[in-house]
């Protein structure tokens, strides 16, 4: 499978660097290094959903419980995750960091995630959500750390889009 | 059963726990019998109260976590019963206030008037105690059975679709803020865990 394993260590080490300790997540192609990185981390709380929104709630649960955490989705889990995110983590001003890969941009080949990938940079523009892209690996470090500073000086989301150059290794 | 009485009859055990509410007429009412900084109540966002009590729960194992849910918000998350059931921390337990019906907006039933069973589903999601309950004293001591066990259990308490606004609460909004309830709520848990 041509998911970078490399660019996933860098994400997951930058992730273990801004000091989270609990992920949500619920698998797709792009994420499932990640995934198992954080499986095999005895320091790791895993949890694995089965919708992306309550990832939101696992976020709101572990910061009340003092822990800085992540959710890892694709951008069709983060447009499932809506109302979650607009009357939980906004309304209650909740820091939550969002790892979106952005599936459905140049280069996707499966028809299926196309429409998603249209709407996934307008949808957090309306909400107001700052986001970054993540697409090369010079980006990961410094970007998920300035992110996680922002998400918990606003107390309010912040969002990284995962891209198909930083993620995948063939060339489409 | 009436909530409030079901409420009352736990409150001195909801009283030194972190209790996470759903909105409507469960946080009014919890209010009304009294807040204490340890109860955050979820006033939209529905269906996710008890994922933000299971987050709690996994976070800190040594802190007893209450998460009071109601049918409406299960329906709206029923795959987080089996996020529940699969991690299922033992000092986790939920109560869910079956009233048949979404009461806060009307009154209009939900499936469990046309006999979805929470409880069951419960169960099958892997929950590993269920009870199913419709008198107060047993959901009183099927609340304590649950805190005095080691398993996460989730009690589905029959309750009447019945409110009366408590003193000092309009509708269903209390004069408690949203977001003093939720930092208020948080340093109280960061106190929790500075005193161990």
């Amino acid at each position: 499978m041509p998911v970078s394993v490399d660019s996933s260590r860098i994400v997951y080490d930058a992730l273990k660097a801004c000091g989270v300790e609990l992920v949500s997540a619920l698998p797709e192609t792009w994420l499932v290094h990640l995934i198992r990185m954080a499986d095999d981390d005895p320091e790791m709380i895993l949890v694995r959903l089965a919708k992306e929104e309550e990832g939101v709630g696992l976020s709101a649960g572990a910061h009340f419980a003092g822990k800085r955490s992540a959710m890892l989705m694709q951008n069709h889990g983060f447009l499932a995750s809506i109302n979650g995110i607009v009357s939980g983590a906004q309304l209650f001003r909740i820091p939550l960091l969002m790892l979106v890969s952005d599936r459905g941009t140049f280069g996707e080949p499966d028809p299926w995630q196309t429409e998603g990938g249209l709407v996934t940079e307008h949808v957090l523009h309306a909400l107001r959500i700052p986001f970054e892209r993540l697409d090369t690996r010079e980006q990961v470090a410094p970007r998920v750390a300035k992110a996680m500073t922002l998400a918990h000086a606003s107390n309010r989301p912040a969002a990284l889009l995962l891209g198909r150059d930083l993620m995948w290794e063939e060339g489409a | 059963m009436r909530r409030l009485e079901a409420l009352q009859a736990i409150y001195p055990e909801l009283e030194r726990r972190v209790v996470v509410t759903i909105m409507g007429a469960v946080a009014a009412e919890l209010q009304s019998l009294g807040h204490r900084p340890g109860f955050f109540y979820l006033q939209h966002a529905m269906g996710i109260a008890s994922s933000i009590g299971l987050g709690i729960a996994l976070c800190r194992p040594e802190l007893e976590v209450v998460v009071l849910d109601g049918d409406g918000s299960v329906l709206m998350n029923m795959g987080g019963l089996t996020t529940m059931g699969r991690y299922r921390p033992p000092n986790l337990t939920h109560v869910v206030f079956d009233n048949e019906s979404l009461l806060s907006v009307g009154g209009f039933p939900t499936a469990t008037s046309a006999g979805s069973d929470l409880a069951a589903v419960a169960a099958a999601s892997g929950i590993p105690a269920t009870e199913r309950v419709s008198d107060v004293d047993a959901f009183a001591d099927a609340f304590n059975r649950a805190l005095a066990s080691d398993r996460l259990t989730t009690i589905v308490a029959k309750v009447d679709a019945h409110y009366e606004a408590p003193a000092r609460t309009k509708g269903f909004v209390t004069d408690l803020g949203l977001l003093e309830n939720r930092f208020q709520f948080a340093r109280h848990l960061r106190s929790l865990v500075e005193e161990r």
